[in-house]
């Protein structure tokens, strides 16, 4: 390992911008005769519009124009998509109701869209949109989940009768009945996933521009991945022909997965800066706008059941889960819920039979698409939780039942379409338990509880499928697009180098990753690599980055791209060495002939590409290679999380007083910028298990937190110092090893966290967000 | 935010003589609660009185054994007096543990009594220890002062001066904080001021600040956490929202008030 290479603890390249104010977001970015846009947005939660009177508005000062769905009926753009395809398990296909960048006839949640008005000045904007006569009908509205399929539940989109979408099976329901049957154990929960809001720092923004005599289109979005944004935007919704748009995503600040999706604000301002004449219009989110329309996460009602043997040996699990899908089907709204989550109900165990069901429902809510985890986390609670139950229902050790049933030997094929290829979960098991001395438990326990504190302790032995995807494999369970990436490695005449990829950083700290990468390959300086990324006009294409499948995916392009770059190299060098090629070797920035003292600076191989005053016959001059990686499979990230923490019973108010995460997460490029990445997980998953929870209305659809005064976000007093380490198996599927470690953090710590509440206070029953009310409460009913 | 016409008067007097004459005016002192507003279009004053300037509401002096604090005087000022401090350290700990640092460093005690915010920290030691509120027409004491949930006593062309707090033998303040925005779920204030125990409840109650008369009967009988014991709350009074119910509301107010019993050393 080089001082920069792969494994270096590498100061993040990017931070000197960010930290000093000079990162480039899109609300920065100031066109010439800009416009700004301001949206006239529901108040109700369902409501049909009668009439939409824009006359006042029009008149106002600065005012540019007022849309409505009708203009965007008339110009004949089409509605918002949803890319993946979910079949019922009566073989139909999932029922997607219209969604109109800006509503037409009805209005399906609090937040929805319903006009768009462009002024010189957003204060003139904004004016003017307090003018919008919106005349409504309202109509009943259903949020909960568990009420949307209900006989008198209010109906939101005809195609959809009793507002279900899908009815989706996995698994073979009657090899897991039986199994049910005949089990000696049965452990039953009933499971609320909570309602998450991503907030990301920089809320959403766009800026539309359409240059008439070109007839071209420029985005610039807070996107996640702009290539994909090009081609629905292009491909369906139909604004403009892929190559008369560009879109570019420059610094974006956090994701979370909310800026994956393409949303009506986007396409509204690509549309009206064509219908205003070709002037820029852009819009940026408010916080408050931010909670009602940035795309929400998991939403989950579930009874889920564990079948064991009399020995503890896992039998059979399943589960019956109603997904809230919100009011209309966001991008990838129906893979989250159905193979990012019923394909991981497995675990890390043996489970011979699994079934699950999940019923999408629509309801009159923010729509809900992956955040943070994305159905994995979802399917780690349900397991965790019902392996913890069933410890205590046994009377057995929660480790010791874990490490009964894991997974030992691989590749291993769950009932449940993966097939794991590496891990060590026992390995991961072992190094939590002595980093949080768990032989020490007892004796803390008693200590607090001579203080009066209630002492606990929880485990999560988490895994998920990252490196989002072989395209093949994901093709035939519905998804629309292939999810492999693509990389171009750019060599200069000087020997500096130009990465430039299709994965898209938005705080995951690529620009320094990625060129480690290089580093180690060329043995070039970090300060003579530039990755470049988040603008079609210059990467050739990409799938951007979601899933945590930046470094296993989008590097893996790199390293084919390298591959590429080295052998020619190395053709070059032996020519110039007068050399056998397969002597050559690269080594420290330098081309060697193997046994001697012959050798050049990679410098002077790339200079003598350009030049081309001498290379061998035949070759092409440049240094210059692209490549596109498509998985091979999932990667599986995994590992065990303990939690113990202090409930006060008095207050309800539960402190986490260790926290010790070890993952597997292959290779490592960065080992600080992955405790980075598993710290700021974490903390998303302890808020989603403490303190995170949208609330609405149960009869007005009204958004109740909608503000920092309502929806808690953990601050970093609420979140302890955490124990962090690894246990490595290399992924074998690709080259570098990698696994992925975006996602693990939020997806193995909740269990963690409501085991370790529920085993301190004695009291199974607790749903997220485990406030200090609700635990309070708990307490006093156990 | 809407068009307003911002005023920013250099004494007190001035600034009365504005509110008197102008229509639909908001007094405007650290702004941490009508700024947002204000910014959300839920406020819209066409008129805005800054008392930010005005030198002769700022300060702390501690004689003849009151603590007097201008109403202009922010949360980071009291928390950082060494005479608050010496004087009332319950008080000083009270405005430290105020929002954030940036909230203490703009919010004044008098913008946050005058706004009697139900959830707020200082209505409990104003009522708790007995002060009086100065202002510009009159001095109110602290038990006439509270009228229930943002209203009090003032009327519209009346400003706060100062806050004069006579200080107690003893003080303490125990809150639970709201996790999502820290305001009091419960925070109780108690308070020994010439022999006589008050206790002041803030963010529990639905209809603001109140004193919890059976709570100040018992301790004084005996100031001790137990002597509360068998005391309840009542629930029926309690705020009850998406952050806890009324019952559990009532428990935290007993709770935090055994608390600050016990600190009460």
């Amino acid at each position: 390992m080089g001082l920069e290479g792969i494994g270096a603890r590498v100061v993040r390249k990017e931070d000197k911008r960010f930290i000093t104010g000079r990162g480039k977001y899109t609300d920065d970015i100031v066109l010439k005769d800009t416009t700004h846009g301001v949206f006239v947005r529901s108040p109700h939660a369902h409501a049909k519009i009668l009439s939409i009177d824009t006359a006042a508005a029009l008149a106002a000062p600065g005012v540019i124009a007022v849309l409505t769905g009708a203009d965007l009926a008339g110009d004949r753009i089409g509605g918002l998509i949803c890319g993946w395809m979910i079949h019922s398990r009566d073989g139909s296909p999932m029922k997607a109701g219209a969604h109109p960048a800006i509503a037409h006839d009805r209005v399906r949640h609090v937040g929805d869209q319903v006009a768009l008005v462009i002024a010189e000045t957003k204060a003139e904007a904004r004016d003017a949109a307090e003018l919008v006569e919106v005349e409504y009908e309202t109509l009943p509205a259903v949020v909960d989940p568990a009420h949307a399929m209900d006989a008198d539940a209010p109906q939101l989109h005809d195609v959809a009768p009793n507002n279900l979408i899908f009815d989706w099976v996995l698994g073979d329901e009657a090899a897991t009945d039986a199994a049910f049957a005949n089990a000696a154990h049965v452990v039953e929960l009933d499971i609320i996933n909570n309602r998450l809001s991503p907030n990301p720092m920089e809320p959403r923004s766009a800026i539309g521009y359409y240059d008439p005599s070109e007839e071209h289109y420029d985005l610039y979005t807070t996107s996640q991945n702009p290539h994909v944004a090009r081609l629905v935007l292009s491909a369906f919704i139909g604004i403009a022909p892929e190559h008369k748009l560009r879109v570019v995503a420059p610094d974006v600040g956090g994701g979370f997965g909310a800026k994956i999706y393409i949303y009506p604000e986007e396409t509204a301002c690509l549309w009206a800066s064509k219908r205003i004449g070709g002037r820029p219009v852009k819009w940026t989110s408010e916080r408050a706008e931010a909670f009602l329309t940035d795309c929400h996460g998991r939403d989950h009602v579930t009874k889920a059941k564990l079948a064991l043997a009399a020995d503890g040996t896992f039998l059979a699990l399943r589960s019956d889960t109603i997904a809230n899908i919100g009011a209309y089907m966001s991008t990838f709204s129906s893979a989250t819920p159905t193979y990012l989550h019923g394909t991981l109900l497995s675990g890390q165990y043996v489970i011979p039979a699994i079934f699950t069901n999940v019923k999408a429902v629509y309801t009159n809510t923010t729509p809900v698409d992956a955040y943070r985890g994305a159905g994995r986390p979802e399917a780690t609670f349900i397991v965790e939780r019902l392996v913890e139950t069933a410890a205590r229902q046994l009377g057995m050790d929660p480790a010791e039942l874990r490490r009964k049933n894991f997974i030992r030997s691989f590749p291993y094929q769950t009932p449940v379409i993966l097939t794991y290829d590496a891990g060590d979960f026992e390995g991961n098991l072992d190094k939590a338990l002595a980093a949080v001395d768990y032989a020490g438990f007892a004796a803390r326990k008693a200590e607090a509880k001579a203080r009066g504190k209630l002492r606990g302790i929880g485990f999560s032995s988490y895994i998920e499928a990252c490196g989002i995807a072989p395209s093949q494999a994901v093709g035939s369970l519905g998804s629309g697009v292939g999810l492999w990436e693509s990389a171009e490695v750019r060599v200069n005449p000087v020997g500096s180098v130009e990465i430039l990829t299709g994965s898209h950083s938005h705080g995951q700290g690529h620009e320094t990753t990625f060129a480690q990468l290089v580093n180690e390959r060329l043995g070039i300086g970090m300060e003579n690599i530039q990755i470049v990324h988040g603008d079609t006009d210059k990467v050739q294409f990409g799938m951007g980055t979601y899933g945590s499948r930046s470094g296993a995916v989008g590097m893996s392009a790199i390293v084919k791209a390298l591959d590429k770059v080295e052998a020619k190299a190395k053709k070059i060098a032996a020519h110039l060495m007068e050399a056998s090629e397969a002597d050559i070797v690269m080594e420290g920035g330098e081309l060697k002939v193997a046994g001697t003292d012959k050798k050049l600076p990679f410098f002077q191989v790339a200079l003598a590409a350009y030049t081309a005053h001498n290379l061998p016959a035949g070759m092409e001059p440049g240094l210059k290679e692209g490549a596109f990686y498509d998985p091979t499979n999932f990667t599986y990230p995994a590992g065990t999380y303990i939690c113990e923490v202090e409930v006060d019973p008095d207050t309800g108010k539960v402190e986490i007083v260790q926290f010790v995460a070890v993952d597997d997460f292959g290779r490592i490029i960065n080992p600080m910028i992955v405790e980075g990445q598993v710290h700021g997980g974490l903390a998303q998953g302890i808020g989603q298990a403490l303190m995170e929870g949208v609330s609405y209305d149960p009869q007005s659809g009204q958004l109740l937190t909608g503000s920092y005064m309502d929806y808690c976000m953990p601050r970093a007093d609420d979140v302890p110092s955490f124990k962090v380490d690894h246990v490595t198996t290399l992924c074998p599927g690709n080259p570098l090893g990698m696994k992925g470690c975006g996602e693990a953090g939020a997806i193995g710590s909740p269990p963690a966290v409501i085991n370790a509440i529920t085993d301190a206070i004695g009291n199974n029953n607790l749903s997220m967000p485990a406030t200090p009310a609700k635990v309070w409460a708990a307490v006093h009913a156990a | 935010m809407y068009q307003t016409t911002y005023h920013r008067p250099s004494s007190v007097t001035e600034a009365a003589s504005l509110l008197a004459s102008a229509e639909d005016v908001k007094l405007l002192a650290g702004g941490q609660t009508l700024i947002p507003t204000m910014k959300q279009r839920l406020a819209a004053p066409a008129n805005l009185i800054d008392l930010g300037k005005i030198a002769e509401l700022k300060g702390i002096t501690v004689s003849g054994g009151t603590v007097t604090i201008g109403a202009g005087t922010t949360h980071a000022e009291v928390n950082t007096s060494a005479d608050v401090k010496a004087a009332i350290p319950a008080l000083a700990k009270l405005a430290g543990g105020i929002g954030d640092p940036h909230v203490r460093h703009l919010g004044t005690i008098g913008g946050s009594v005058a706004n009697n915010d139900p959830a707020a920290d200082y209505p409990s030691a104003v009522l708790g220890l007995g002060a009086t509120v100065v202002t510009t027409k009159r001095e109110i004491p602290a038990d006439d002062f509270f009228a229930g949930m943002f209203t009090t006593a003032l009327d519209e062309d009346e400003i706060i001066v100062r806050f004069v707090f006579p200080v107690p033998e003893k003080a303490a303040y125990a809150k639970f904080a709201n996790p999502a925005s820290r305001y009091a779920m419960a925070g109780v204030f108690v308070a020994v001021t010439g022999g006589t125990v008050r206790v002041a409840v803030t963010g529990a109650g639905s209809d603001g600040v109140f004193r919890w008369a059976d709570a100040e009967a018992a301790l004084a009988g005996t100031m001790t956490p137990a002597a509360l014991d068998g005391l309840t709350a009542d629930a029926s009074a309690m705020l009850s929202d998406i952050h806890g119910d009324a019952a559990y509301r009532a428990n935290l107010v007993k709770v935090m008030a055994k608390r600050a019993v016990a600190a009460l050393g």
